[in-house]
């Protein structure tokens, strides 16, 4: 009765239908769909047009006293006028390697999104757990691996569409590409979100598949998410940070994934720089995906 | 007959204390429906996913049409289907999207998914709703369509945990009615569990009564009520004596207690028996004020064997169908 079910069929069978019901769940949804969308422009706009950061070192802020004033003459005071307003640019010159804020961080708000989808994503896991679909995937024929990798995949997708998205949300609201962008650098950026998200979400992955209650991973990711957020150069460069800050900073991957994107889109290219970025996001996630996947498949086959 | 399912010394043990199966041997013949009966937390889910390959045995082995559960447990998963006790549907898509799911899950080509979906939908009465997303099924819907999705690779053997936990009255019989086709027409093995006592008996084959991870006893419902000793006869008398030596002289009387004022009294062959009595009693001066016949019921097969009552087991139940509610309604 059973010969038609062959063994013809790939040790990945299975990889796209799981990951696209996991998928279907998110475009098929309207709302949930519509609120992805919302979400970055809404960081965007809280974090890169309410805490204008530029604003703060436009010549608007520096006026000197009068009595100072009266003391030069016309030709020095153009020329201190000239300093001031080039100080403005040599200032977020220096700290950002940009003079335009929105676009340093616009381009931190990509990291962000990797790290928040698959933060959450890792959470369908318990409820396929609790509700019995693991069970029931796990009395079929597919491979154990693919039924974790395809969690790891609907959520890299998903980041990288939202990627995408922001770029496009970003440009709208005025990002200034670097001096050498081209085209082809944002297939670099889904490149560098490919990395960080496998080996993100293979890590809540192999933390979630243990949990029969929603609540605690919940409370891992809202442990960790914004520490691990801030302690990057998302939003600010790390060279003003304390020394313990940057030391963490150093060994989060979240600071090569923002620095490559950097990179890409908004820098004039560091080349090296930039490979040693995809080096270390690279090797975060052979490593992070090796243990989730060993971790959740010795626990699937228990 | 041949056995298609045995399992020898099949024991699961968890967390190194925790004894859910101890020790079980039992084996399940080609194409009969074959139950196993017992309470909660008696080690019939566990028994279940060692078969299906989801756990691993502690020790002991077993196989499935041939096939080692450990060492060729993908050649089991490709010749069983599942219905388990949950809904495990996804409530976001559509009946149809679910059953090709299970189909990719198996490798089945779509083409031939697509025949197969079309034929198992209309076998569980789904047709009209397989575009209709999942959310808007109901319970006994939800069911069948878990039904259609166990037999999408056409299996050999369907494992049914609890097929009709839950079901009201009216679709629990159909429930039952899409099980005996399935064994009549196409010959199927099935093997389920149930807490229904009158679910075993009225679609099992045989039965094994299963407590605290260890099976007691295996047999045909028929077999099992006959070996508790035959029919019940309860009855009381007007007079205040003591009447067991006159009872128990009666032919095809077993055994007489008496307990608070009432005579229970085992025979065989209750209906000949009974009017025997009666009259042996009145020759004797004694008037009968009441009298009970009840023939054995699988209750009491179960009852002997337990010691335990189904009252228990059904409140479980409750709470388990209560606690799914909830989980569903704490997902949407």
């Amino acid at each position: 009765m059973s010969e038609t079910n062959g063994n013809s069929k790939s040790k990945l069978h299975g990889l796209w239908a799981l990951t696209n019901r996991e998928l279907k769940k998110w475009y098929k949804a309207p709302v949930i769909f519509l609120l992805s969308i919302i979400q970055p422009i809404l960081w965007m706009g809280l974090l890169g047009k309410a805490m204008n950061i530029g604003a703060m070192f436009s010549s608007g802020t520096f006026t000197l006293p009068q009595d100072l004033i009266s003391q030069f003459t016309p030709t020095q005071l153009h020329l201190l006028g000239s300093y001031f307003a080039g100080l403005q640019t040599s200032i977020l010159q220096g700290a950002f390697n940009t003079t335009d804020y929105f676009s340093f961080m616009a381009v931190g708000m990509i990291a962000f999104t990797a790290l928040f989808t698959t933060m959450f994503s890792g959470m369908s896991v318990v409820w396929d757990r609790r509700l019995g679909f693991l069970n029931k995937a796990l009395s079929t024929p597919v491979s154990r691996a693919v039924i974790i990798f395809s969690k790891v995949l609907s959520a890299t997708l998903r980041s990288m569409f939202q990627a995408g998205l922001i770029i496009l949300i970003a440009v709208a609201f005025g990002l200034q590409f670097g001096a050498g962008f081209n085209p082809i650098n944002v297939l670099g950026v889904f490149g560098i979100m490919f990395l960080i998200c496998v080996g993100l979400s293979s890590v809540f992955i192999a933390i979630t598949i243990r949990s029969t209650r929603i609540e605690t991973p919940m409370a891992v990711v809202n442990l960790i998410n914004l520490p691990l957020m801030f302690a990057s150069n998302a939003f600010f460069p790390t060279k003003f940070m304390p020394d313990w800050l940057q030391t963490i900073a150093k060994v989060n991957p979240l600071t090569y994934t923002t620095d490559a994107v950097r990179q890409l889109l908004i820098f004039s290219t560091d080349w090296g720089q930039l490979a040693l970025d995809f080096t270390y996001v690279g090797i975060f996630a052979v490593v992070a995906a090796t243990i989730g996947i060993v971790l959740s498949w010795s626990f699937l086959s228990k | 007959m041949s056995e298609i399912i045995k399992a020898e010394g099949l024991t699961k043990v968890f967390n190194h204390h925790l004894t859910a199966v101890d020790h079980i041997n039992f084996g399940v013949n080609q194409g009969e429906i074959f139950g196993f009966l017992g309470p909660n937390g008696a080690g019939k889910t566990t028994t279940i996913n060692m078969l299906i390959t989801i756990l691993k045995p502690t020790e002991g082995k077993a196989s499935v049409s041939g096939f080692d559960i450990g060492q060729q447990a993908n050649s089991v998963r490709n010749v069983t289907g599942v219905v388990p006790q949950e809904y495990t549907a996804d409530e976001d898509l559509t009946g149809l999207e679910n059953v090709f799911l299970c189909a990719d899950l198996y490798g089945i080509p779509r083409n031939i998914a697509k025949e197969r979906a079309a034929d198992l939908l209309k076998l569980v009465e789904l047709t009209d709703f397989k575009d209709k997303k999942v959310q808007t099924y109901s319970g006994g819907m939800r069911r069948r369509l878990e039904l259609a999705c166990g037999l999408i690779n056409r299996p050999k053997v369907l494992f049914l945990d609890e097929p009709t936990l839950g079901l009201d009255v009216q679709t629990r019989t159909a429930t039952w009615n899409y099980i005996r086709t399935l064994k009549k027409e196409y010959g199927m093995t099935l093997f389920m569990t149930t807490h229904y006592l009158e679910e075993a008996d009225a679609l099992c084959d045989r039965v094994a009564i299963i407590d605290h991870g260890k099976i007691i006893v295996v047999g045909s419902p028929e077999d099992l009520k006959h070996s508790l000793g035959g029919d019940s006869i309860t009855l009381a008398i007007k007079e205040n004596a003591d009447v067991s030596e006159l009872i128990q002289k009666v032919e095809h009387v077993k055994e007489v207690r008496k307990e608070n004022g009432a005579y229970r009294i085992k025979a065989e062959l209750g209906e000949v028996t009974t009017p025997l009595i009666i009259e042996t009693l009145r020759k004797n001066g004694y008037t009968v004020t009441k009298l009970s016949l009840t023939e054995p019921t699988l209750n009491e097969v179960y009852l002997e064997y337990t010691g335990k009552s189904m009252r228990d087991a059904e409140e479980s139940r409750e709470a388990i169908a209560t606690q799914r509610m909830t989980m569903r309604r704490a997902r949407q």
